[in-house]
């Protein structure tokens, strides 16, 4: 239960970082919070030659509202988006689903940009990333480059990120005013991971949907929009048997797997239910 | 490659300097460098939070952070806890309402409580419920504990 040797970086510029992710050619890992980077190394599953510690960076602790966008420091702690004002007015959905990331004690060191980077398939972030279509900002030998969430989650645990890149910015569109939204969970205690999540952000006008964004965590290899139920609402409105379609459609769409927490059919059940409820939720609380 | 750091850091208030490898954890620096073996290594991947200290002033595991991370760093640990030789009110409502049994999670349960009653200071019952789930207790079932962060929460608010 200790990790195995590695060196030890902590650079204090961006160019400094990534010429080392460059010299240790794919050996080195980035060390953001550490919350799931450390607990790896400590079992040995991960075992890298050295770590590129990011905590003496300056510069990636930042929330900053520009226009319609929300931009967020890498090294942003969730417990500051937690306690954060412009994300509790611009992105209610995201402070709502922080209070379900791991305890408050993980959160005054996790961070946003390596919750996103190491892309476990049942946190909450990387649901957060595909359902508010945020992206994320990438910095490289070759300068920087945008990646979109949809474009972002390549499969278990792997994201577009190359070995040699480091994740440094994270942006959201606002959520629009008057934008119905909920997250649901279920996990066998507080805090931890999510056998299943959904999420949704509806905009309405009357009972008609204008638009409907809906994402799953724990239910696959990747967080996943559930576009046949965004469709469904987009199509059908926000009656009930509208919403009983579209939980019938994320159930279809998602393609859980089976673990210790439960089996595939036990999580596309609970697709289908949490999707229900969080429907049900965002369509009544309406005036939140 | 694995050379040792220097490392420089305040832990209750009393300055300390050690060395140790880049892979030396934080709790195992605390307890076996510099002595200090209240705060408690259970599960060390980060769940059971018995290590739970104060890192510059907010709750977090030490058994999934690195020792030189803590270069510079204020700690508070379990020993630092008591002021001028008298039980925090966080320990005396443990102690009054029995709020531990074996007290191996102890440390990580006041540390843990301490952080949440300063961001809440008047939690209702599922708030603390929630908060305590950082901390793992094999022992009590939570009850007493439950009821030990609600009773110092009432006692912290009197005091000044």
């Amino acid at each position: 239960m200790k990790p195995a040797k590695f060196a030890y970086h902590a650079p204090s510029s961006l160019d400094e970082a990534v010429s080392l992710l460059q010299r240790y050619a794919g050996e080195a890992r980035v060390l953001a919070g550490g919350q799931s980077l450390i607990p790896m190394m400590n079992f040995r599953i991960a075992a890298p030659a050295a770590l590129v510690d990011l905590n003496r960076m300056p510069d990636l602790d930042y929330i900053r509202q520009e226009g319609g966008v929300v931009r967020i420091g890498a090294m942003t702690r969730q417990r500051k988006l937690e306690f954060s004002p412009v994300i509790a007015e611009r992105l209610p959905l995201l402070r709502d689903a922080i209070k379900l990331v791991g305890h408050l004690p993980t959160r005054s060191r996790g961070t946003i940009g390596g919750s996103l980077a190491h892309a476990d398939p049942a946190a909450e972030l990387p649901m957060m990333l595909q359902v508010l279509e945020g992206e994320v900002v990438a910095r490289g030998p070759a300068g920087e480059r945008v990646i979109k969430a949809g474009e972002f989650f390549r499969s278990l645990l792997t994201t577009a990120l190359t070995a040699e890149e480091i994740l440094i910015e994270v942006r959201f569109p606002a959520m629009p005013a008057g934008a119905r939204y909920a997250v649901e969970e279920f996990a066998r205690r507080h805090g931890d991971f999510a056998i299943c999540a959904v999420a949704a952000v509806l905009q309405c006008d009357g009972n008609r949907c204008t638009k409907a964004r809906l994402a799953t965590g724990g239910t696959g290899p990747v967080p996943l929009r559930l576009e046949a139920a965004e469709a469904v609402l987009e199509q059908k409105g926000l009656s009930e048997a509208a919403v009983e379609e579209a939980a019938e459609a994320a159930a279809r769409a998602v393609e859980p797997m089976a673990d210790q927490n439960g089996s595939a059919e036990f999580r596309r059940h609970l697709s289908r239910v949490l999707t229900g409820r969080v429907l049900r939720k965002a369509i009544e609380e309406k005036s939140r | 490659m694995s050379d040792l750091i220097d490392i420089r850091l305040t832990v209750n208030g009393v300055a300390h300097e050690g060395r140790a490898e880049p892979r030396r954890l934080l709790v195992d620096f605390l307890r076996e460098d510099l002595g200090l073996t209240g705060t408690h290594a259970g599960c060390e991947h980060g769940i059971c939070g018995a290590c739970t200290v104060l890192f510059n002033g907010e709750a977090a595991r030490s058994c999934i952070m690195l020792a030189v991370q803590a270069n510079g760093a204020e700690i508070r640990t379990i020993e630092g806890l008591t002021e001028d030789g008298r039980l925090h009110p966080l320990q005396e409502a443990f102690h009054r309402e029995h709020g531990l049994q074996c007290g191996f999670c102890t440390p990580g349960m006041l540390i843990a409580a301490l952080d949440f009653l300063r961001v809440n200071p008047s939690p209702s019952e599922e708030e603390i419920r929630e908060a305590m789930s950082a901390v793992i207790c094999r022992c009590t079932g939570y009850r007493n504990i439950v009821r030990a962060v609600a009773s110092a929460a009432q006692k912290m608010q009197v005091k000044p």
